[in-house]
């Protein structure tokens, strides 16, 4: 809550700037008892009222562009603001590369903002393929700061699919998974690549490669959720597949194997069972590994011991397990 | 063995990801205040466990009257301060004063748009989450005054005006579209009567392509699937009566495991506990305990109906399993109601009278427990998790959760819930509320009955 006297520039009031002597500013009509006032700065309230009345006179000049990134340097979330200026633009036909770097400059700060956001797509969807580039860079660099950021993720969907540029994609998402392969961001772009792309075969085709790569994500981390969902998507639609490809049973057993780390293994597994997978001896006696001794009839069905175990080994979900143990198909 | 299972054999010692980091120093903080609970003497624990509300309910009044100039960034979305602060209260069992009441009114009037809608303050564009809000809070201070105060032409003429050809809608004139914007949309028309066959068209479709491979939903198709937005399009398709062509399972598999040992729940796989997810996640669960029959047959079958309608505002299932174009099947129900089309208006009164016919699939203890211990603010209030300061979207969203895992298991609507339900002493029980609309549900009756003169 500095004062903006202690900023070099500082700013001079509208009502004492000679190009905006002919408006009389709007005052806010909150009535005489509002509820949630916020008790406004002046210079926010100037700027406001001043705004209300180019508004309120659909003024599209370029004074009135200036004050609209005015109130938005005040309130980056006042949506009507942006879409009057988006309106002021059109009118008179900015140049939007300049509006880019304008967002560039408001987004350092405010990057989980809806407005920012919507308002940098209206612009790139004006200039075309030609801003591909730029979003894709735009977007790269607040993903540097947060890998995760739910609003750069899909703008950067958008321009994928408007405006293209999928060459890179694939590594960028394989750069950033090696980084940090618990990043479902990531994982959830990989997906939508191998899905989208116009340039790769689609999932079927691409389904091999990516069941590697993702065995060996979980392989170096079983107890990381991301590729394990991801495994499951990539059989999407065709479970049968799923069901009958041994690599995806063996990667439960390797896991359950190993003792540790084995919720999702066991969940992939019970998910299998359900879906009709006949469980080799092997995989039966994993599962009796794990059992704690004298909690489970020796021949009991092996999803039901698959969910006792999930009771135990993942409290959390105890309800989930026992819910799931209750909606077994019969076993013969 | 391969190099994934050496490292994996290495990676205690093997430098921790920036997830990993982050999840570790939540979760030591988050311990440290059970462990703290733990070693305490009785007396002590009770105290700590015990909701503030004394301190909330100054917190919230206070920010009723007055907000500090910080809150400039929020000057977009008052109505929603109105919402978030009146329905903590209602949730809290307690009134504000009628001189208070009138100025919300009168305040939220002065944010409806003559050509209908609310926006985020006066004479702001109307938009479709500000219009939820105001809707709602409208609807939580109750009464004639409030409720006729709502133009509900008007309001349908602005969700026309919204509504785009792809089904979804926009926030607002030529704003953004996501899941949101459509659950802004239908929870409005439906809570005030006025949804309609032009409303709903097409809305399933698109959220259904946003149900992602991990069995969440995302804000638009392609994206991450979110706690916020899979409540978003999981409340939609039951107020549309489409839920029954969404993965259901795949939906509550992915939701279940966004609880953590900390036991609050996370937005997304792989990232931080958030209090405010008790409510979007946690809501999820609440949805999900009525739609057992539709469930069941899902699992049966292995998959979401393409046909079957899912009729919820009779309390009975049209299983006559009928491959009917799912586009007309709201009307061609098939089996006993067919000279019946479903009442989309009816299905929120429905949804929340039938009894909830199996119990809240996540850990309920453990939920109240982290909201409890580590959501409350000393001074009044609450926050996304320890170290974060309060807000009142935080305030809402931890309660709101809070009284649904309260009320989860009421098989008859008219009991209280048993003391083993409410963590702390039984003071910390809060008001039911609608697990579709989030609005306390004896002013949602009251609402209900007053809009449903047509």
């Amino acid at each position: 809550m500095e004062s903006d006297e202690d900023e070099v520039m500082q700013r001079v009031p509208l009502s004492e700037r000679p190009e905006w002597s002919d408006v009389t500013p709007v005052p806010q009509d909150d009535g005489p008892n509002p509820v949630v006032p916020i008790d406004y700065k002046p210079d926010f309230v100037e700027t406001m009222d001043y705004f209300r009345a180019i508004y309120v006179a659909d003024e599209r000049s370029s004074r009135a562009l200036n004050l609209t990134a005015e109130a938005i340097s005040f309130n980056p979330g006042n949506y009507t603001v942006w879409h009057f200026r988006r309106l002021v633009l059109e009118a008179l036909d900015i140049d939007l590369q300049v509006e880019l770097d304008f967002i560039d400059n408001i987004a350092k700060n405010n990057s989980k903002n809806y407005q920012i956001w919507h308002h940098r797509r209206w612009v790139a969807e004006k200039l075309g393929t030609d801003a591909a580039d730029k979003e894709l860079e735009f977007t790269k660099k607040i993903l540097s700061a947060d890998a995760k950021h739910y609003h750069a993720w899909s703008h950067r969907q958008w321009v994928l699919l408007a405006l293209g540029g999928w060459e890179d994609e694939l590594d960028y998402c394989r750069e950033l998974l090696e980084e940090d392969i618990f990043n479902n961001s990531a994982w959830n772009q990989r997906y939508f690549v191998i899905t989208r792309s116009p340039l790769l075969g689609g999932l079927e085709a691409m389904r091999e490669s990516e069941v590697s790569y993702t065995v060996e994500a979980i392989l170096a981390h079983p107890e990381n959720e991301s590729p394990w969902r991801y495994l499951r998507g990539l059989y999407k639609g065709d479970t049968q597949s799923w069901v009958n490809d041994h690599q995806v049973s063996l990667l439960c057993l390797r896991v359950l194997n190993t003792k540790s780390n084995f919720v999702f293994a066991l969940s992939t597994l019970l998910d299998l069972l359900c879906h009709g997978l006949q469980p080799s001896q092997e995989a039966k006696d994993v599962v009796a590994a794990l059992e704690m001794s004298g909690t489970v009839e020796p021949d009991s069905d092996l999803a039901k011991s698959v969910c006792f175990i999930l009771e135990h080994v993942d409290p959390i979900r105890a309800n989930y397990w026992r819910w799931r143990k209750s909606k077994l198909p019969h076993a013969t | 063995m391969s190099s994934a299972e050496r490292a994996n054999n290495n990676s205690m010692t093997a430098a921790p990801t920036k997830t990993q980091q982050e999840q570790w120093i939540v979760e030591n903080q988050v311990f440290q205040i059970f462990d703290l609970f733990a070693n305490l003497p009785r007396n002590a624990k009770s105290a700590l466990v015990e909701l503030q509300r004394d301190n909330h309910l100054e917190y919230l009044t206070r920010g009723l009257k007055r907000l500090d100039p910080s809150f400039c960034v929020l000057d977009a979305n008052r109505p929603w301060l109105c919402y978030w602060i009146l329905h903590s209260i209602a949730l809290l069992g307690d009134y504000v004063e009628h001189e208070v009441e009138n100025n919300v009114v009168d305040f939220l009037s002065r944010c409806q748009d003559p050509n209908g809608g609310y926006g985020g303050g006066p004479g702001q564009l109307p938009h479709l989450a500000t219009t939820y809000a105001a809707v709602n809070a409208l609807i939580t201070v109750g009464g004639e005054r409030s409720l006729s105060s709502i133009n509900r032409e008007k309001v349908y003429m602005f969700l026309k005006r919204m509504k785009q050809p792809s089904g979804a809608f926009r926030m607002h004139d030529a704003g953004e579209i996501d899941v949101r914007a459509c659950y802004t949309a239908i929870s409005v028309a439906s809570v005030l009567n006025i949804l309609d066959d032009e409303l709903i068209q097409n809305v399933g479709d698109y959220i259904l392509s946003c149900q992602t491979y991990e069995g969440g939903i995302s804000g638009e198709p392609g994206a991450e699937a979110h706690g916020g937005y899979t409540f978003c399009g999981f409340a939609t398709m039951i107020l549309i009566n489409e839920v029954n062509r969404l993965d259901l399972a795949g939906l509550l598999d992915w939701v279940a495991f966004r609880q953590g040992r900390e036991g609050g729940f996370q937005g997304r796989t792989n990232k931080l506990v958030d209090s405010c997810y008790s409510f979007w996640q946690g809501g999820a669960f609440a949805l999900l305990q009525r739609l057992h029959a539709i469930l069941d047959e899902q699992l049966v079958n292995f998959g979401p109906q393409t046909g079957v309608a899912s009729d919820i505002s009779g309390g009975e299932e049209s299983s006559d399993g009928t491959q009917v174009d799912d586009k007309t099947c709201h009307f061609k129900l098939g089996g006993t109601n067919a000279s019946c089309p479903v009442n989309l208006n009816s299905i929120g009164y429905n949804f929340v009278k039938q009894p909830g016919e199996m119990e809240a699939l996540y850990h309920r203890w453990s939920l109240q427990q982290y909201i409890l211990l580590c959501a409350q603010d000393m001074e009044g209030g609450l926050k996304d998790k320890p170290g974060k300061r309060r807000d009142f979207y935080h305030t809402c969203y931890s309660l709101s959760g809070l009284s649904l895992s309260q009320h989860s298991w009421s098989q008859d609507e008219d009991a209280p819930p048993l003391p083993n339900a409410v963590m702390g002493p039984y003071a910390n029980l809060l008001e039911r509320t609608h697990p579709l609309f989030n609005v306390v549900l004896d002013q949602y009756y009251d609402a209900h009955e007053f809009f449903d003169t047509p």
